[in-house]
């Protein structure tokens, strides 16, 4: 160990304070100047942390779910016989469905049908709740070898068992950070009613997101469905998203269905990157012009 | 020669561990709670208390213990904070060490005043903390946040101050106190 002088000790420690609000500057202008930076630190946290989280918030899990777990031992041979019971029940609906899944199929080769994308779903726990107090988002852990299947988590829709929850806004190989639909920068296209009128949901930060920009004279109706809407082509149309409701005139929000703040399990929608593109793409002429100038 | 050994008792490597031990409890007891703070227990709102609750361990370690809360530590705690939260890079080291160094200036006499004094000057510090924290976000996010959330931490740190404060003076005559060792 080196040996300093008092005096230069003295100054050394007086000067820690300063120099790292200085590097502290440094790293909100690094932050604003590369916005990726801050991203990419997040995944490498949220990789290391999530297999921790999933430790902590496991028995935390085991609590909630019905009083414990010796209390499940006594009853297992009732629950499998009523698991039994209902695999047969189950494999008599599945060949019910496979006849109607092949006579749909007829149906629609018949009708020239053009089906809606197919998402990959996987489910994935909560572990942690990683919000501020003006950022509402959940980390989940990701199944392993999800990044190797290819699916392309970023952009994923989030579900509960009722509702939509929110997106993927950042994803490493082992977690993924979900934004939730009360986040102040959650902005969801949406449609409305029986006739889908279309509207924005924002939003608050709150526990009810508000409704923007519905078609003036057409003001959303009290009760009114609120599902997503393929406008801007980030959500597939038609997921259930909650409820209109007025807490103040002129001012309807949407209470969610999914419980926003009890989250323990979502299931994660990847949909296909090949949907149809609406705007014109920019790319297509620069590269055919550069293959044009190589030959 | 004898007198100054009975005095300085050796430095074998468990007293050493012990010392170590004691001279980072600090730092240790603020990182893993900041962690711990997200554990989902089904409370609403739990993760906003995360900025409360280094806001009372840097201020309470700055006054009380200021060795074994060094401004690295500090620094290092406002960036996972950032990285925890949504907020920018580096905007929460910068607001703690800022913390950290009006409390060191105002040191020796927040050191002498009583319980209810240091926790009014906690929670005013806290509350100028919090108004940066909101004009800084708003700046760097270029538009305006809403202020009810501004206002519900600072209610949240007056809050989290007693029950902290109170297990840190415990810690610090007892599991913290390097001098014991």
């Amino acid at each position: 160990m080196i040996r300093l002088s008092v005096p230069f000790r003295q100054a050394l420690s007086r000067l820690t304070l300063p120099v790292m609000l200085v590097l502290s500057l440094g790293a909100v202008l690094i932050g604003r100047a590369d916005q990726g930076l801050a991203d990419r630190l997040r995944g490498v946290l949220d990789d290391v942390l999530a297999p921790a989280y999933a430790l902590v918030t496991a028995p935390v899990v085991a609590l909630e779910h019905g009083s414990g777990v010796v209390g499940h031992l006594f009853s297992l041979e009732a629950q499998n016989q009523q698991l039994r019971a209902e695999t047969a029940k189950l494999l008599q609906w599945q060949s019910v469905a496979m006849a109607l899944e092949a006579q749909n199929d007829a149906l629609k080769t018949a009708l020239n049908y053009t089906p809606s994308p197919m998402p990959v779903f996987f489910t994935a726990n909560v572990v942690a709740d990683l919000g501020g107090i003006y950022a509402r988002s959940v980390l989940v852990s990701l199944p392993p070898g999800l990044t190797q299947s290819g699916a392309n988590v970023v952009g994923a829709i989030a579900m509960d068992g009722r509702g939509v929850a929110g997106r993927v806004v950042e994803a490493g190989d082992r977690s993924a950070r979900v934004l939730l639909i009360t986040d102040l920068n959650s902005r969801i296209p949406v449609a409305l009613g029986v006739h889908g009128l279309p509207a924005l949901m924002a939003g608050t930060n709150g526990a009810d997101p508000s409704l923007l920009y519905w078609a003036p004279g057409k003001p959303p109706a009290e009760g009114d469905m609120v599902l997503t809407s393929a406008e801007g082509g980030v959500f597939p149309p038609g997921l259930p998203v909650g409820v209109v409701h007025y807490d103040a005139q002129n001012d309807p929000v949407v209470l969610p269905l999914a419980d926003i703040d009890g989250l323990r399990m979502v299931r994660l929608f990847c949909y296909p990157s090949n949907q149809p593109v609406l705007a014109p793409e920019h790319d297509t002429p620069r590269t055919a012009a550069k293959s044009h100038r190589k030959h | 020669m004898v007198r100054r050994a009975s005095v300085r008792r050796d430095m074998n490597i468990w007293r050493r561990l012990d010392m170590a031990s004691r001279y980072v409890w600090p730092a240790a007891f603020t990182i893993s709670g900041l962690l711990l703070i997200g554990v989902p227990l089904g409370l609403p709102g739990l993760a906003a208390l995360r900025p409360a609750y280094v806001m009372a361990c840097v201020y309470f370690w700055s006054l009380y213990r200021p060795v074994s809360m060094p401004a690295p530590v500090v620094a290092l705690t406002g960036l996972l904070l950032d990285l925890l939260g949504m907020s920018p890079l580096g905007m929460w080291a910068v607001l703690l060490l800022l913390l950290q160094g009006a409390t060191l200036v105002s040191r020796r006499r927040l050191v002498t005043w009583s319980f209810k004094l240091n926790w009014t000057a906690f929670s005013g510090f806290a509350a100028v903390v919090s108004l940066l924290a909101w004009g800084l976000q708003s700046a760097l996010e270029l538009r305006a946040l809403p202020w009810l959330p501004l206002v519900v931490q600072m209610f949240m740190a007056f809050g989290v101050y007693p029950l902290l404060a109170w297990i840190f003076i415990k810690a610090h005559r007892g599991a913290a106190a390097v001098e014991l060792a």
